[in-house]
């Protein structure tokens, strides 16, 4: 076993040896450029870009002229929400989302708020989600949009995409989904979930940075968007800018790759979280989950280990272990996690909230070493820790006079 | 975020790590923050006849700058007088550290909790003298 365990998986995916290999003639003699009409190596890139847009669409039951390919998930939910209320701004001004969303359909939307677009946050439960009922509760004669992720980046929960599908095409209102979390690690299907726009990017699923893709769907209905790059009218208009062969071509196999794996590594995930989960709390007391345990990731598990701050216990670990944490103190912001506030878990659980995000390369021996570093510096930091103290003298830290 | 080896140092091994008396009439308690806000520090210190520091004990919730800061804390106040340990200011405590600007406030939060701790011996030894 090799330090540091990487477990981050959520943040980005190691690329798969598999997906660097098809990737390399992109950078040596097959360097053309996929617009180049006339000549070979326009014709040989344009045949792998096509080779791998088919490779996407059927790992989401899409047909390939369907898949527009963006810089990365960022790009392709700024595309879907401002493409969308640009082209149907006549129609409707009014979009649907929820708190928990990334920030990159949050900050999309907000933009849209400042130019006249009415946007509906939907709240979520204790355990992050939403139902297809708060959607069709929301929709208005002036709807144009509903952006609903498939699955969380923090807390790994999934939200019922294909229940909510139901509702917006009854209702003739566009659906997006950033899948961005959930494409690769569990079946998704477009048509049988009635989405019409989805976000999907490539170095989630162990393929390369810097290449996303926008399912935009053609028929029933047929979705336009206005674009936000233009140029060369490239990807049918909807994103100018030349083809990124090599991305393209990595990202295509990823899909491929996570399509024959995909049972297998689901149940391998799963009993790897489970283990972690068994793991601590046979030595560990108070011990919160963040999000429901049964709509969710096989690879996620976001905790709270009550009483210790969340940036120590990385400081404690992260030599060994790469994971992240919710509290204020890792990021520039000084706000705990804005997701798991909106799930009402209070500061103080917040702030020592811990994500583990397993992986294709993560190993049986990687868990056990994790859950015994983890046990030995969550207990080291509770004897430091004057709130464990208290807790454990029998005082309720609710009420306390705090300074603060 | 890359740590200063001094916020390493204190982290990895923490000074006067534990907990004495609050009931004791020489020790002072100071606990200072919030668990909402991501810091509660908690700070004793026992002083002798001669009215010197002569033990510090802290524990801490919170980021590692922020052990670091009440550890250092620890260290400094011992075998002072309570009027030499009110003139540690959050500044010293940045410097020594190297803390950056956004850890400022454990450092503030340090001298905080050394300032409670001495005026919670003070009521104490006020009450003492009035009784």
């Amino acid at each position: 076993m090799k330090l540091p365990i990487y477990m981050d998986n959520h943040a980005t995916t190691p690329l798969d040896p598999r997906v660097l290999e098809v990737m390399l003639p992109c950078y040596t003699d097959e360097f053309g450029n996929a617009s180049s009409r006339n000549h070979p190596f326009g014709w040989k890139a344009d045949e792998l870009v096509e080779n791998a847009r088919k490779q996407i669409a059927d790992l989401i039951g899409a047909s390939a002229k369907e898949i527009i390919f963006t810089s990365g998930a960022t790009e392709s939910d700024n595309l879907a929400i401002k493409g969308v209320a640009e082209m149907y701004g006549e129609k409707g001004n009014h979009i649907i989302t929820a708190t928990t969303e990334h920030k990159a359909v949050l900050d999309a939307c907000k933009k849209l708020e400042q130019k006249g677009y009415e946007v509906t946050y939907l709240p979520v439960d204790s355990n992050g989600l939403i139902t297809a009922n708060d959607v069709a509760k929301a929709i208005t004669d002036k709807t144009i949009l509903v952006s609903i992720m498939a699955a969380n980046n923090e807390i790994g929960v999934l939200q019922p995409v294909a229940e909510i599908g139901k509702v917006t095409r009854e209702q003739g209102v566009l659906f997006h989904t950033d899948a961005t979390q959930a494409v690769g690690e569990i079946p998704m299907n477009v048509d049988e979930m009635n989405i019409d726009l989805m976000s999907l990017s490539a170095h989630k699923m162990y393929g390369p940075k810097g290449i996303g893709a926008l399912y935009v769907r053609r028929r029933n209905p047929r979705v336009r968007l206005s674009a936000i790059i233009d140029g060369g009218g490239h990807e049918r208009g909807m994103r100018s800018g030349t083809l990124n062969v090599p991305g393209i071509v990595g990202f295509g196999k990823a899909c491929e790759i996570v399509k024959a794996e995909m049972p297998e590594e689901y149940a391998r995930l799963l009993k790897y979280r489970q283990k972690l989960l068994d793991g601590f709390s046979a030595e560990l007391d108070e011990l919160y989950i963040n999000g429901d345990m049964e709509q969710r990731l096989p690879q996620n598990l976001n905790i709270s280990f009550a009483y210790v701050e969340g940036e120590s216990l990385l400081m404690g670990i992260n030599e060994e272990i790469a994971v992240s944490s919710g509290s204020a103190c890792t990021s520039a912001s000084l706000e705990p996690s804005y997701v798991l506030r909106a799930l009402g878990v209070g500061d103080d659980l917040a702030h020592t909230s811990i994500r583990f995000g397993l992986g294709r390369f993560n190993t049986e021996e990687e868990v056990d070493y994790t859950i015994e570093k983890v046990v030995k510096t969550v207990k080291r930091l509770r004897d430091m820790s004057p709130l464990y103290e208290m807790a454990k003298e029998g005082i309720d830290l609710k009420s306390v006079q705090w300074t603060e | 975020m890359a740590y200063s080896e001094k916020v390493l140092d204190h982290y990895n091994n923490p000074r006067n790590v534990g907990s004495m008396d609050k009931g004791d009439q020489d020790v002072g308690t100071g606990v200072v923050g919030a668990p909402e806000c991501g810091d509660v520090m908690k700070l004793q210190i026992k002083v002798n006849n001669a009215g010197v520091i002569e033990d510090a004990k802290f524990k801490t919730f919170g980021c590692g700058s922020a052990i670091a800061s009440s550890s250092l804390a620890t260290e400094w106040v011992k075998g002072r007088t309570l009027e030499e340990a009110l003139e540690i200011r959050n500044t010293d405590i940045v410097n020594e550290l190297s803390l950056p600007p956004v850890k400022i406030h454990c450092s503030v939060l340090a001298e905080d909790a050394i300032r409670a701790a001495i005026g919670d011996l003070k009521d104490k030894k006020d009450e003492n003298g009035k009784g």
